[in-house]
């Protein structure tokens, strides 16, 4: 859609005394067209370019389908860890006291914060054979840094503050007298938190998980440091994009970029439904 | 005791407790304190040789400017985009504001190759560049595009949600005493909204300094012209300079803390003025 003709579209806003509504939406709006939408839209073209049998055809070379493999499953695997570990953060940072909250609680930021390519040297370094904690795995005969583990490894650092920060205001607005309740009526607290609490957590726990994966499977830098990048084994989806940019192949990079963004939409898209089954059975946000 | 049944035993609230300290042990403090051991394993000397090296003085140049042009500009649209969205009605606002969020779910590597798609050599704008004379891809220019990309929402989705809450009553009552818009917007709107600005300024300075996948893709890796500090660290990584990866790699780390310092002290102690999400 056109500037002129979104700005036509909504050329009568509802009657309000503040100035300013044309010249900030129009700056908005073109702003935006600008820098995010003409740019996308130019790459689902290039990728269009090929047809639907095309992009099938590049998304289905073995080398492209290994790739995409690795990103998606690895994604998911490292999403996982995170609903287990995040959740009992969120949870101790809510209801426990401890000396070094507040400064534990400023700590799960560290992934959105640290720069990608510093936090992928620096996991690199400590999963290597002779880093700090490779190397006490590394007499088992088992490498982290390098393989599949490593990727992993990156992809939990990169998606750990997306399921703290979603779980922890909902389990902090939550109505303590739920559970009084529930004690009151005879459950054990095991019963109580497992029947009562995680279930009202779990709409948010799902976001969580979705913005994890979602970020995960588009990671460049903290992964390519640490992954070894072998093709087949542990190259990502994105490494590929770039590969194939080297090699001047545009519309090979722009198919593959069409299917992860694709997927990844589906992804989402399952997850709120699924979110919002789970709101309409159990009856709250 | 009737605390007792609202709360777990001991043993399972200490097991928790460790299993929390140690996972954000293990996958936060362990890297951040590698980026300083590593940087300085051969002794400081050493490190701070790693800052003489002209290359690294012109990506540090170079993030500061690329920097300096992109918190600007998006800081200009989050004001323009929360001013529209948070003050005024109008049909298909929530798809704008949908679409303002758009670069988050994007592949930083993605971010990168729109713009090669259009102004790259064999780009849909390549040709009319050549005859321009004006380079943007492999140039700064694309560097500063690809950043604006990835940095694009995150101080318009700090103002639009506060500035909602708000609401208009104010504003429209500076209008009433016969203040001009312009006035209203400088000493009504702006106090109210002081913190949250500063707070997604911050966010977004950082993730522009710290950006490596789409200024990768845009870069052609030039040294001393077309790289910012996070491609350094990693040609000099590359080049199995640890030391001098690692070295530029601390005032990256450095950065980082500062920005989460600032951020926890804001939201600790100006909680009121950002939105809700913020508040602890």
């Amino acid at each position: 859609m056109s500037v002129a003709a979104l700005r036509g579209w909504t050329s009568i806003p509802k009657p309000s005394a503040l100035p300013g509504f044309g010249i900030t939406f129009g700056f908005a709006v073109t702003y935006l067209s600008l820098i995010v939408l003409i740019p996308l839209t130019v790459l689902v073209a290039r990728a269009a370019d090929l047809g639907l049998d095309g992009i099938w055809r590049v998304a289905t070379t073995p080398r492209v389908l290994a790739a995409l493999e690795v990103s998606f499953f690895i994604s998911a695997a490292a999403a996982l860890v995170n609903a287990l570990f995040g959740t009992i953060t969120a949870w101790v940072l809510v209801r426990y006291e401890f000396p070094g909250k507040r400064l534990l609680d400023a700590a799960v930021d560290l992934p959105f914060a640290l720069p990608t390519a510093v936090a992928g040297i620096a996991l690199a370094a400590l999963y290597a054979t002779n880093g700090w904690i490779g190397e006490l795995f590394a007499p088992w005969g088992v490498k982290i840094a390098f393989t599949p583990w490593g990727i992993l490894i990156a992809l939990i650092f990169i998606g750990l503050p997306f399921v703290v920060r979603t779980v922890q205001p909902v389990l902090q607005d939550l109505d303590r007298e739920v559970e009084e309740a529930s004690a009151t009526l005879g459950a054990s607290r095991a019963q109580t938190v497992f029947r009562v609490v995680l279930p009202a957590l779990l709409p948010a726990l799902l976001t969580g998980v979705a913005l994890a994966f979602a970020r995960a499977v588009g990671e460049y830098g903290s992964v390519i440091f640490i992954a070894g990048n072998m093709p087949f084994v542990s190259e990502i989806a994105p490494l590929l994009i770039v590969t194939k940019l080297e090699e001047f192949d545009y519309a090979g990079a722009a198919a593959i970029s069409t299917v992860m963004l694709a997927i990844s939409f589906l992804a989402l898209l399952a997850i709120n439904g699924l979110q919002a089954f789970s709101r309409r059975r159990l009856g709250h946000a | 005791m009737r605390n007792d049944v609202l709360t777990e035993s001991p043993i399972v609230r200490w097991t928790l407790l460790a299993l929390a300290v140690g996972f954000l042990a293990l996958f936060l403090v362990l890297p951040l304190l590698a980026v300083f051991a590593e940087a300085l394993r051969r002794g400081p000397e050493t490190f701070l040789k790693a800052f003489a090296d002209p290359d690294t003085q012109a990506a540090i140049r170079l993030t500061l400017l690329v920097a300096a042009i992109a918190v600007p500009l998006n800081l200009v649209f989050g004001i323009s985009a929360a001013w529209a969205v948070a003050k005024f009605e109008f049909p298909g606002k929530s798809l704008l504001v949908t679409l303002i969020d758009l670069p988050f779910s994007v592949s930083p590597v993605v971010s990168g190759l729109v713009y090669v798609l259009l102004f790259g050599a064999k780009g849909l704008l390549g040709p009319v560049m050549d005859d321009w004379d004006f380079k943007i891809i492999f140039a700064v220019p694309g560097i500063v595009l690809a950043t604006i990309f990835v940095t694009f929402p995150f101080i318009a989705r700090e103002l639009i949600p506060l500035m909602q809450e708000q609401g208009t009553a104010e504003e429209e009552a500076a209008l009433t005493l016969g203040a001009s818009g312009f006035r209203t917007f400088l000493t009504v709107t702006l106090p109210n909204v002081r913190w949250a600005l500063l707070y997604g300024v911050l966010l977004c300075n950082a993730r522009a300094m710290g950006e490596f996948g789409a200024v990768s893709v845009v870069s052609g890796h030039i040294r001393g012209l077309t790289n910012t500090m996070p491609l350094q660290v990693e040609i000099l990584y590359n080049e199995y300079d640890f030391v001098g990866a690692f070295a530029v790699a601390t005032l990256l780390a450095g950065l980082a803390l500062v920005t989460l310092g600032a951020k926890s002290l804001l939201e600790w102690r100006y909680g009121d003025g950002l939105a809700r999400a913020h508040r602890h």
